[in-house]
């Protein structure tokens, strides 16, 4: 973060997200990066008229990762657009966003839910956890040092969902078998192939 | 994702007077329900859903389980799949319902998704999540490019020349072979509507696929005492071993008596436009010795007027062989 920090494009400092905004703006728009700007929920001007209502912001308040937030959000808000783009909690990834994939995988209330597929307004009061309020460098959660140990992934993008997933499925009612650990863990998908060693980052924890 | 307004309902009263402002409660229904979101909020980003207002009826007092005096069950539109699905009573009195949700999706999916939703989980018919595609369903009188088109996963039963969307639930065919009855709540009347008449034929309206009218709000599920001594299972076959919807699903009650069939029900999945029964093929089994012949014969009965197209026709011998393994699989327990 530091590192990126220090970084300067035009005279504006960049990360590696708004990296992807500015090379979308400069007209340089791939695939990939179009997907990511357009997901996102519209800012207000650009909104389509529809029914009656087209500003409709709400306040809600959750407590997220131990710290009470509020938030206002435009009803469409997913709760995974809201932690990522409002709360600036990156972590959490956008993958399909139809509940398809489980890289937006956070834990609710304590139970592991796609938050691509709930509205951010649905949860006040609610308590809600990202990998971001997992663990941290130098104190990782146990299942996210498991998953250094035994290298439970390549390119990483599915890696937090994965990692929330497993939390949360040590604490679901699954018999012990492996075939069952893979059941449990089959709402997360990784393109790359890294099952047998995520799988064998659940058992580490699952026996400790 | 269209722009809607969201409110909180704060009773299930103050719900059904939102939900009887649409004019429909069906396809394009300007005011929705939402519980879980998975179905909902998915179709709304795809634009197949377009309401105007959002309920949020998560807050309503309808996330119970309870055991009824008659020794059925009562479950609550709002509990969710993972808890009806690992609720002691339920594992051991209702296998084949537990079996059924646990076959369905994701667990995180499952942590979401509701009863009463689930119960109104839309078709995965690829032109009906497609609104640049025409289909029947989602804009009557457009046309169903299913009918020549992408059709693998949709119905070989129950099809019209409108419409051969599959109902995907895997809940539904285990609510259905245990004779489950949705209660509703309405602004005219309150209803016991029996599994047997909750899904509609799509016929010549294939955007009407329940009996609900505005304002409508399933409140509970009833599902009447177990069959004694009965064993039940739900077998689901696909093209991936887990976490994807059914090409066909079997789910059995049968008690045997002395050796012979006392009494039995199927119920069958990814095959129909609802979940599908056939009071012929299960006469064909009652009283007789539990045998390859015997479910040969009911699954013949059981598929007798299907109507397969060229990119389903496997459906036919696959859903011959889930009923006659279903049903071989479930007399052996006993």
């Amino acid at each position: 973060m530091t590192i990126e920090k220090r970084r300067q494009f035009a005279g504006v400092p960049f990360t590696r997200r708004n990296f992807l905004q500015m090379i979308g703006t400069a007209g340089a728009v791939t695939g990939l990066t179009s997907f990511h700007l357009h997901a996102a929920t519209p800012p207000a001007s650009q909104r389509a008229s529809h029914g009656t209502q087209t500003d409709a912001l709400s306040k809600v308040g959750m407590n997220v990762n131990g710290e009470h937030r509020t938030l206002v959000v435009d009803s469409r808000t997913t709760l995974l657009d809201a932690l990522r783009d409002h709360l600036q909690l990156t972590g959490t990834k956008k993958g399909c966003d139809h509940g398809q994939c489980g890289a937006c995988t956070v834990h609710v209330n304590g139970r592991r839910v796609n938050a691509c597929l709930t509205l951010a307004v649905m949860h006040e009061g609610d308590t809600v956890t990202t990998v971001e309020g997992l663990g941290r460098p130098g104190a990782l959660h146990p299942m996210q040092q498991a998953f250094v140990d035994h290298d439970g992934y390549q390119c990483g993008y599915c890696t937090s969902g994965q990692i929330m997933s497993a939390v949360a499925v040590l604490k679901e009612p699954w018999p012990a078998d492996d075939a069952s650990l893979r059941e449990a863990m089959s709402g997360n998908i990784c393109r790359c192939g890294a099952y047998k060693n995520i799988l064998a980052a659940i058992k580490q924890v699952k026996a400790s | 994702m269209q722009p809607f307004a969201y409110t909180r309902a704060q009773s299930i009263e103050e719900a059904m007077s939102a939900g009887a402002k649409a004019s429909t409660a069906q396809q394009g229904a300007e005011v929705r329900y939402v519980a879980g979101g998975t179905t909902l909020i998915d179709l709304m980003k795809l634009d197949v859903e377009q309401p105007a207002t959002v309920v949020d009826i998560n807050h309503l007092p309808l996330g119970d389980i309870e055991r009824l005096s008659d020794g059925g069950f009562s479950i609550g539109a709002l509990v969710r799949n993972a808890d009806l699905a690992n609720h002691e009573a339920i594992r051991k009195s209702y296998p084949v319902l537990s079996q059924a949700l646990l076959s369905g999706a994701s667990g995180q999916l499952r942590n979401m998704a509701t009863t009463s939703g689930n119960l109104l989980q839309r078709t995965r018919c690829v032109y009906f999540r497609d609104t640049q595609s025409p289909c029947n369903k989602r804009k009557p009188g457009s046309g169903c490019p299913a009918l020549d088109g992408y059709h693998r996963n949709l119905a070989i039963l129950g099809v019209s020349d409108q419409c051969i969307a599959t109902n995907p639930s895997d809940m539904n065919v285990a609510l259905s072979v245990l004779d489950a009855v949705v209660v509703v709540r309405g602004s005219a009347k309150d209803r016991h509507i029996p599994m047997a008449e909750f899904f509609l034929l799509p016929g010549n309206t294939p955007q009407r696929e329940t009996p609900l009218e505005p304002g409508d709000l399933i409140t509970h599920v009833l599902l009447p005492k177990p069959v004694p001594n009965s064993r039940s299972l739900y077998l689901k076959l696909r093209d991936r071993a887990s976490y994807e919807f059914a090409l066909a699903s079997t789910a059995v009650v049968v008690a045997l008596d002395n050796g012979h069939i006392a009494s039995v029900a199927v119920a069958m999945g990814g095959v129909g436009t609802r979940p599908w029964r056939s009071a012929k093929a299960e006469q064909a089994m009652r009283g007789a010795m539990p045998g390859d012949d015997v479910f040969r014969k009911a699954a013949d009965i059981f598929l007798a007027d299907a109507r397969p197209r060229a990119g389903n026709r496997f459906k036919v011998e696959l859903a011959r062989r889930c009923l006659m393994k279903a049903m071989r699989d479930a007399c052996a327990t006993t």
